[in-house]
């Protein structure tokens, strides 16, 4: 069967789906977006978690059929998604454009191999999206559902808190500090 | 490979503060932690050709039975499908294991294990090549299997290798036991003849899974030189790479790994998975092949945490001095041998714990089994040891009406301090420290999931932070609090004798008016941070301050594996020696270039690199470093070695079998719901001396999750296997791991002790945190409830007394 509907913002099709194909398949297989993460296709480690129209599901569990027609935002549209939210984007060399979930993930450390964190970035994203200063207990309940086997949780709650204070700030007040200023860029074979 | 995409590339890092250097010692981010967060990091289920098939796997439902015959006729004529291979089709070497190549690269006329590989696939969809493995018809005599010690070693018990002739094979009892490791230091019995209070007891801990996130995957590309190239996620591209080729019928040199994006490890990449198969099915069909693991094939894709059997006998004198100690540890090693000799050595050699005891018995066994094979996870050996002799110390604690603590310091091992294997501890051992300190920090508040009155009329209550959590179970009813402490000693990087090296390419050269350095080695990052720590020693050593990695590949000397907490020491220390042995190399070149200019040049006087300059050892810059370099490249490849060790011997496991040692100390408060056996842990402070954090942000998140992962063998994490060997909760629904709500705030304490021996002091940091973790949690739990508690992990059935609780 033939699939359509608007990832980050862009409409995409996919033809040949089979039945059994889910949106996580779709994404990652046909439409060429790996970040979501495929970590149990279980439905119980969140690593593959997309906005499906504003709310956080499963990818592994929604069959692609169910999509057509619909918005998703998965981990690569984050960055757009706060841009529309009127956020303002890290700046510097390495990280422009980030996020600040994703600018906050990277300072506070909380990514360690890191295939746990594009689903964490979402489900995080959509909870200070909805309450600009949760408590600890309010990001343990939104994140319960995102397994992580490397950190221990700590930095990412770390991280969830400074987004939201960050986020909660004026642009242009200078942003709650965390961690050196390093830049990365990603440079071609040598 | 014009055609394949998401393949690692190169990640550039550059230092940008102006007090901050990015050398060692500061919290520098990660150079890869853009791309993680953007989504545009390549991990190896990410991988993508054009061209590319997909592999699987049909594995056996059985745990023992003859393959009577396997017909693939119809399979091979689904329409998509590409090639199917069974043992019969194996153009070379059969067999391949770490240590003794005793596993079948598909299984031929038996098998020995619940979800052994039997027949792959390659199909143009994934789900054509499952469909196609499930057409496989594959005839099964069940035969009768082996499970346990009793078992293994009855008269007439099935051999799971007969004709052993493997290196352990001529000293031990039974050709089931794989491997055997006795110590014996002192006169136990006299020892005991003097002892006021003797405990002893029985002690079990269950099979553990490693569960990292990221599945195994890869992809293997047919080369024209006939060769492979294979991009992949594992923990030692060249040990992979050695055993793969003879599989191959290739010289080594044609078989080239590149590491892919790796999804954590903590031991489960140790072994062989899919490489062998996909390198196959690649050469069969001439198309790249990339096999993905689900969830439910990864927990029979890889090794366990060894379930262990331990009886431990501890004497004391009345004020608490340790006479003398004894134990016996069985592991399960299960099929096959994977690392299960070198587990051995280590909960033999680390058994009686961090503590001073002159006269010991201890005998340390792994079986072959009909279940599922186990090899390396985090604590490797040490952490099942650590459970037993630290519920002991409380068991004599509680004999001897003593604080805990207090008999633990009493018995701590401190520098100097000679271990069972007659071996000396010659850096800081700081055991009753880290003691302390875990101890003097300040306890979480008492009715912590209460809100203060002042919010509301009365109290209110947080159901997050009770046990139970949202199942809103209790309001704080039945609910007592527990306070437990543990201490654990790990060993760091290879032992017994092992020729344990790391290599590491620098080159340093001028780009774009800039002097900027490379750092190749094959070294795994597997999420533990190396990548960060190598660009920091490179800013250190050369003063440079933008840094590229390389992917990691074969193309480079052999890093040696991202386990027993060595990277940062091992190829942390290459790459330290390769920066010191490319400086050598700018300052000649400076000599020559510059002899008539600065004096310091010409006088031998020391000179530093320092941002972007060469400096006196007062501060005076004599060149720039981009002037010294001009166009020219300087670059060394250098091989590190740590100091040798020695195996142990056979019969009194004397010898200096280790490099180094770490500690750490965790304690644990829980609230259990004793009514209902649930357990909430509210805090687990761990103190660590690890030398030298040379980047204090992911030391201690390695140590936070170490911690999780103790905490998760404490209380949830067990892989359930059948008496007939059949793994029974091969997912993510049943086999579970921390949740965020199952985690506690984790305070962390670092020492930094310094270990003159190591690179920069440094001390492995990733496993020793995994040890005490486990027996803190269990010893607050006892507090709370006064049960015994000698099995892990602790289900509720074990608290409230309502099932058989061992395999609930
Ligand atoms: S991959 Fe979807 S929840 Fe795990
Ligand atoms: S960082 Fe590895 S699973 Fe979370």
């Amino acid at each position: 069967m033939r699939v359509t509907f608007t990832v980050n913002g862009r409409r995409h099709e996919a033809d040949d789906v089979w039945e059994g194909e889910s949106l996580l398949y779709v994404l990652r297989e046909r439409m060429g977006l790996p970040g979501s993460k495929n970590a149990c296709e279980q439905g119980e480690c969140g690593s593959c978690t997309v906005r499906l129209d504003g709310e956080s599901v499963c990818a592994c569990l929604v069959a692609a059929g169910q999509v057509e027609g619909r918005e998703v935002v998965t981990v690569e549209g984050l960055a757009d998604l706060a841009r529309q939210r009127g956020e303002t984007p890290a700046e510097g060399a390495a990280d422009a454009g980030l996020s600040p979930v994703q600018k906050a993930f990277v300072d506070a450390g909380a990514v360690q191999c890191g295939f746990c964190t594009p689903g964490l970035l979402v489900a995080a994203d959509e909870l200070i999206e909805h309450n600009a200063s949760p408590s600890d207990a309010d990001i343990r309940e939104a994140l319960s559902g995102n397994l992580c086997r490397c950190t221990g949780y700590e930095t990412i709650l770390d991280a969830v808190r400074l987004a939201a204070a960050r986020t909660g700030q004026p642009a242009g007040a200078g942003a709650p500090d965390a961690g050196p200023d390093a830049g990365t860029s990603q440079g071609g074979a040598i | 490979m014009a055609d394949a995409t998401r393949l690692p590339t190169t990640i550039t890092q550059v230092s940008q503060g102006t007090a901050a250097k990015g050398g060692i010692g500061e919290s520098t981010l990660r150079p890869d932690g853009t791309l993680k967060v953007t989504g545009e990091f390549a991990y190896a289920s990410d991988l993508w050709h054009e061209d590319m098939l997909w592999g699987c796997t049909l594995r056996s439902p059985y745990a023992h039975a003859e393959i009577r015959s396997v017909d693939v006729s119809e399979a091979l004529r689904i329409p998509g499908v590409r090639s199917v291979m069974t043992h019969d089709d194996l153009p070379a070497a059969t067999h391949y294991g770490l240590e003794i190549q005793d596993q079948p690269v598909l299984a031929k006329d038996r098998v020995r294990y619940h979800g052994e590989a039997v027949a792959i696939v390659a199909a143009d969809h994934p789900e054509t090549a499952r469909r196609a493995a499930a057409k496989i018809r594959v005839d099964y005599a069940e035969l009768p299997p082996v499970y346990d010690e009793e078992s293994a070693t009855r008269e007439g018990a099935p051999l799971l290798h007969p004709g052993r002739d493997d290196h352990h094979s001529g000293h031990v009892a039974h050709p089931n036991i794989l491997h055997r490791q006795p110590i014996v230091r002192g006169d136990v019995a006299a020892a005991k003849a003097e002892a006021d209070v003797v405990v002893r007891n029985d002690y079990e801990v269950g099979m553990q899974d490693q569960a990292f996130l990221g599945p195994e995957s890869g992809l293997a590309v047919p080369a024209e030189d006939g060769g492979v190239d294979l991009y992949i996620a594992t923990q030692w591209l060249h040990v992979d790479r050695d055993q793969l080729a003879p599989v191959l019928g290739l010289p080594a040199e044609k078989v080239r790994l590149t590491l892919s994006g790796v999804g954590g490890a903590f031991g489960a990449r140790e072994d062989l998975s899919m490489q062998a198969h996909a390198c196959l099915l690649a050469m069969a069909t001439g198309r790249p092949v990339k096999i993905v693991y689900n969830r439910y094939e990864s927990f029979f894709g890889h090794v366990h945490r060894h379930p262990a059997k331990l009886t431990y006998e501890h004497g004391a004198t009345r004020d608490g001095k340790l006479l003398y100690a004894k134990c016996r540890i069985v592991l399960d090693g299960g099929a096959y041998a994977s690392s299960s000799p070198a587990v051995v050595g280590n909960a033999a050699s680390l058994g009686i714990g961090p503590y001073e005891v002159d006269n010991v018995e201890v005998e340390a066994l792994a079986l072959y089994t009909n279940n599922p094979p186990c090899g390396a996870m985090r604590g490797f050996g040490a952490v099942q040891a650590c459970f037993a002799y630290e519920a002991q110390m409380d068991a004599l604690a509680e004999a001897l009406d003593m604080d805990p603590v207090e008999l633990r310091q009493r018995n701590a091992m401190s520098q100097g301090s000679v271990l069972p294997t007659g071996q000396e501890v010659d850096a800081p051992a700081p055991v009753a420290e880290i003691l302390r300190r875990v101890k003097e920090r300040p306890m979480p508040p008492q009715r912590q999931w209460e809100s203060s009155p002042s919010e509301g009329a009365g109290t209110g209550v947080d159901v997050r932070a009770l046990p139970g959590g949202l199942s809103n179970t209790t309001h704080g009813e039945g609910v007592v609090r527990g306070v437990g402490y543990a201490v654990g000693i790990k060993n760091v990087g290879f032992s017994e004798g092992f020729d344990d090296y790391s290599t590491a390419r620098v080159r340093v050269e001028v780009v774009g008016g800039e002097a900027v350095a490379l750092v190749h080695t094959a070294m795994a990052e597997v999420g533990q941070g190396g990548v960060t720590v190598h660009a920091q020693i490179a800013r250190t050593e050369l003063g440079v301050s933008r840094v590229t990695i390389h992917p990691a590949d074969t193309q480079v000397g052999s890093a040696g594996s991202t386990s027993a907490s060595r990277q940062t020491y091992m190829t942390g220390g290459a790459v330290k020696k390769a920066c010191e042995s490319v400086r050598e190399k700018v300052l000649r070149l400076g000599r020559e270039k510059f002899a008539g200019g600065h004096p310091a040049w010409t006088e031998g006087a020391e000179l530093r690199f320092e941002d972007g300059k060469i400096v006196t050892a007062g501060g005076e810059a004599v060149a720039a470093l981009a002037d010294v370099l001009e166009d020219e490249a300087v670059e060394d490849e250098v091989v590190f070695r740590h100091r040798p060790t020695e195996p142990f011997d056979l019969e009194t496991g004397q010898g200096f079998g280790h490099v180094q040692y770490s500690f750490a100390a965790h304690r644990a408060v829980v609230e259990v719901d004793v009514e209902l056996g649930l357990v909430k842990v509210v805090e687990l402070a761990c103190a660590q001396d690890v030398g030298k954090a040379l980047n204090p942000l992911a030391t201690v998140g390695q140590i936070q999750g170490g911690t999780t992962q103790g905490l998760g063998l404490a209380v949830m994490e067990e892989i359930l296997v059948d008496p007939d060997g059949k793994v029974r909760n091969p997912s993510f629904t049943d086999y579970l791991i921390p949740t965020i709500l199952d985690t506690p705030a984790i305070p962390v304490d670092v020492l930094e002790l310094a270990d003159e021996h190591a690179p920069y002091g440094l001390r492995g940091v990733g496993e020793a945190p995994t040890l005490s973790s486990t027996p803190a949690v269990v010893a607050a739990i006892r507090n709370a409830t006064g049960l015994a508690l000698r099995r892990v992990p602790v289900r509720p059935e074990h608290l409230t007394g309502t099932g058989t609780g061992a395999d609930a």
